[in-house]
């Protein structure tokens, strides 16, 4: 057998080889930016030069077929450059103005929206889902494109109050982050436990110590040593499933899906904000949710219409309360959207503050 | 030519629509790749039966002990894999260049060797910020790495290791910048990458870079140890982009959109010659009468005002950054956000840097030693008392960590004096 080749462990890359000779020309000496129109961004820099970034979505899961016309496009318009931002859109930096408009040509002709700058609502953040994780109880992909396709106006537009972060996550761990609108599977049933497997497949102690309610113990099922869920305490986080694969949380009909508004992560006014829960007990109806679409468009549609201009999502909510989140948005109040977990008193309303 | 693609009327439905689809990309490389072919056929069953269909295992490359995501099918008949040929669909997790830039030419290399060994399938990028190399044999996935590896690429992160990081654009393109991002990024990580490639932590630990507290990476909510741009002197102003806005937009919105959004009323509009003057305080005009005065004692860095105001308003000179503690997801105690725990650090200097570089490996160094198995920092330090952190890493305490002081008395203070004492002797020094 031929000698192992040893990796070279050179870590993250210096990014200045790969990037655009302008940034490199004047890093850190940035003075002023300006938003001409959506999905441009114009950048001046101490010494003068200036800087036209257009922005584009992808689908984030590329085949090289896309990401080689991304290149032949960087070549052909835009310097040979590019950068991808964290919600996996695509940038191309140009320092010549005349190009902007043809580069936005190329990028909509070949299929890549032009928009998701400022107070537009950009690409949502997701994770891996059916295609590649191994405790999914959704696409991640597919949802994205079924809402994406929905936003699209809102994406190539600046119409908004303020910017849109979207996120989606196929579990309770939350992969896909705190957004504005966050859309997250929320399991309703305990886990289903295939007794004959675990003691092979599932290291008992640390399973039992990864449940938030402390609703799992150990026991003898048949005659071998399993799990067992006090159902009465069980919470349907999912927690137990990672680690214990015989523990299936994911369930075609009762694996539903929720809605959380009002994360932010911006300290822009308020501090960071986590979003909180608004809609839960939506189908998880592949292949286009058509159900958590039409709840995502009626609460940014009544954003839209009712926020002041730079108020985020959990700015808005702020200044006009839960109460009339709920009556603005006629999603229905439940005993579920009052939290009982630890701190929980903190988020109720300890005063005589209320909108009539 | 590749076996035939079975039908997938569920996932048709992903085709139709404005916004780009990977349905349609994953068609594209099943015309000559049996692994997307079988690939396809595996999500349709997804969609249909709406269950996942992998599970884990182990899989890596020759020195490193994780950066694979290894993943084998589990949708058999009679034991034997529905669709063989992505029955080993693995994901190589790769460090992108910090701040994310590409040029054409690494694009394409990039998809060369993805083509060559792997399923032809790549994203850009995973929430923890890695490009994801998606789909590969078992047998592939050592060459595919050498060759990414030779181009100047390295593993990311996966399993209780230190992970893969992200700044923002920064430096390289915004004003807000308040250092070297990429610098940071690539000091504290490429430091520690034994932790790395060789997961022996508690759990999983991510460090993030943010330029300001815009934070555009999500540093507060996303990592374990958040470095976020600030400065600690005055906003520097600009006259003509302050007129030109209102101008612009009217002096309504310069009172409605700036002045009045400011958490902490630290913004008047005020006749020129009658605003304040001396430390602490900017102004600006706004037209030829008036002015903003910035009361910059009582500004909490929210940049709101700045970005309203591109150009005009522009972060201090003395510019650093913060560091907060202990931002995670859900799991298990719920989210919680990384809190204050060094209010102002300067980022200049090679031993600026080389600062940030050791707080970096003493915080995990500590996470190594004191957290539990699967316990992220967030939770240990929710387990042990923000004191006892600051302890272990040798932080003095300071009113900047905290929103409020305690509002119960259950607390020993027999050594309150003690405490007095080093308090002075730290306001003295």
């Amino acid at each position: 057998m031929a000698e192992m080749r040893q990796p070279i462990e050179s870590g993250a890359p210096d990014p200045k080889q790969y990037m655009h000779p302008t940034m490199v020309k004047n890093y850190g000496k940035w003075i002023y930016h300006s938003h001409p129109k959506p999905g441009v961004l114009f950048h001046q820099a101490e010494s003068g030069d200036k800087i036209w970034t257009v922005k584009a979505g992808t689908q984030r899961q590329m085949d090289v077929y896309t990401i080689r016309k991304l290149a032949d496009i960087a070549d052909q318009f835009a310097d040979g450059f590019v950068r991808f931002t964290t919600r996996s859109n695509i940038e191309y930096m140009v320092t010549d103005e005349t190009k902007v408009e043809p580069l936005i040509k190329a990028l909509f002709d070949n299929g890549f929206p032009v928009g998701g700058t400022a107070n537009s609502v950009s690409m949502i953040s997701h994770t891996q889902g059916w295609l590649h994780c191994d405790i999914p109880g959704t696409d991640a992909s597919g949802v994205v494109k079924a809402l994406m396709d929905d936003l699209y106006h809102e994406f190539i537009n600046c119409e908004m109050p303020n910017r849109v972060k979207l996120s989606t996550s196929c579990c309770e761990i939350n992969c896909g982050g705190q957004a504005d609108i966050a859309i997250i599977v929320q399991h309703t049933k305990p886990p289903k436990i295939n007794h004959d497997l675990v003691a092979n497949v599932c290291e008992r102690p640390s399973v039992v110590a990864r449940c938030p309610v402390a609703a799992i113990r150990p026991a003898l099922v048949n005659g071998k040593p399993s799990l067992e869920v006090d159902e009465k305490k069980c919470i349907c986080c999912g927690a137990c499933y990672p680690p214990c694969p015989p523990m299936q949380i994911n369930d075609p009909e009762h694996s539903k899906i929720a809605i959380w508004v009002g994360g932010k992560n911006s300290n822009a006014r308020s501090r960071p904000t986590f979003h909180k829960l608004v809609a839960a007990g939506l189908p998880n109806n592949a292949p286009r949710w058509p159900e958590v679409g039409e709840v995502v468009k009626k609460i940014l549609g009544v954003y839209k219409a009712d926020a002041h201009p730079w108020e985020r999502m959990a700015d808005w909510i702020d200044r006009i309360g839960w109460p009339r989140f709920f009556e603005k948005t006629g999603l229905p109040f439940t005993k579920h959207h009052i939290d009982d977990w630890k701190g929980h008193r903190a988020t109720l309303n300890q005063s005589a503050h209320i909108r009539f | 030519m590749a076996k035939k693609i079975q039908a997938t009327p569920m996932l048709d439905q992903l085709e139709t629509g404005p916004w780009p689809s990977f349905v349609t990309g994953l068609k594209r490389l099943a015309k000559d790749n049996d692994m997307m072919v079988d690939l396809l056929g595996q999500l349709e069953t997804s969609y249909e039966t709406r269950k996942g269909y992998w599970k884990g295992g182990t899989v890596g490359v020759f020195g490193y002990g994780g950066g694979v995501i290894p993943r084998f099918t589990e949708l058999k008949k009679d034991g034997k894999p529905v669709y063989p040929d992505a029955a080993e669909f693995h994901t190589l997790r790769i460090q992108p260049p910090a701040g994310m830039h590409y040029s054409s030419k690494l694009l394409r290399d990039m998809s060369d060797v993805w083509a060559k060994h792997g399923s032809g399938l790549i994203a850009f990028h995973g929430q923890s910020g890695d490009i994801m190399f998606q789909g590969i044999t078992t047998a592939n996935v050592q060459p595919a790495f050498d060759e990414l590896n030779e181009m100047g690429f390295d593993m990311g992160g996966a399993g209780p290791a230190l992970r893969t990081s992200m700044s923002c654009v920064g430096a390289a393109r915004c004003e807000m910048s308040c250092y070297d991002e990429a610098r940071a990024l690539r000091t504290v990580i490429n430091n520690n990458l034994d932790d790395m490639h060789r997961p022996a932590l508690p759990y999983k630990f991510k460090f993030k870079f943010s330029g300001c507290p815009n934070d555009c990476v999500n540093a507060i909510q996303r990592s374990d140890m958040a470095t976020i741009g600030t400065w600690r002197d005055n906003i520097q102003t600009n006259d003509v982009h302050a007129k030109a806005w209102v101008n612009k937009n009217g002096m309504e919105a310069l009172v409605n959109q700036v002045v009045s959004m400011c958490p902490t009323k630290a913004i008047s509009l005020k006749k020129i010659g009658e605003a304040a003057k001396g430390d602490g305080i900017s102004t600006v005009a706004v037209n030829d009468t008036h002015c903003l005065e910035i009361d910059n004692h009582n500004c909490v860095r929210c940049m709101h005002c700045l970005n309203v105001l591109p150009g005009a308003l522009l972060p201090g000179k003395d510019r650093g950054a913060s560091i907060l503690i202990g931002g995670k997801g859900v799991l298990k105690i719920g989210a919680t956000m990384g809190t204050m725990v060094i209010p102002f650090m300067k980022l200049e200097t090679d031993e600026d840097y080389e600062k940030l570089n050791e707080l970096g490996r003493n915080v995990l160094d500590f996470f190594a030693e004191n957290a539990l198995e699967h316990e992220r920092t967030g939770e240990m330090i929710d387990r042990i008392g923000l004191v006892n952190f600051l302890d272990g890493i040798g932080l003095e305490v300071d009113p900047n960590m905290i929103r409020e002081p305690r509002n119960n008395p259950y607390f020993r203070g027999d050594d309150w004096d003690a405490e007095v004492e080093k308090w002075n002797e730290r306001q003295a020094g």
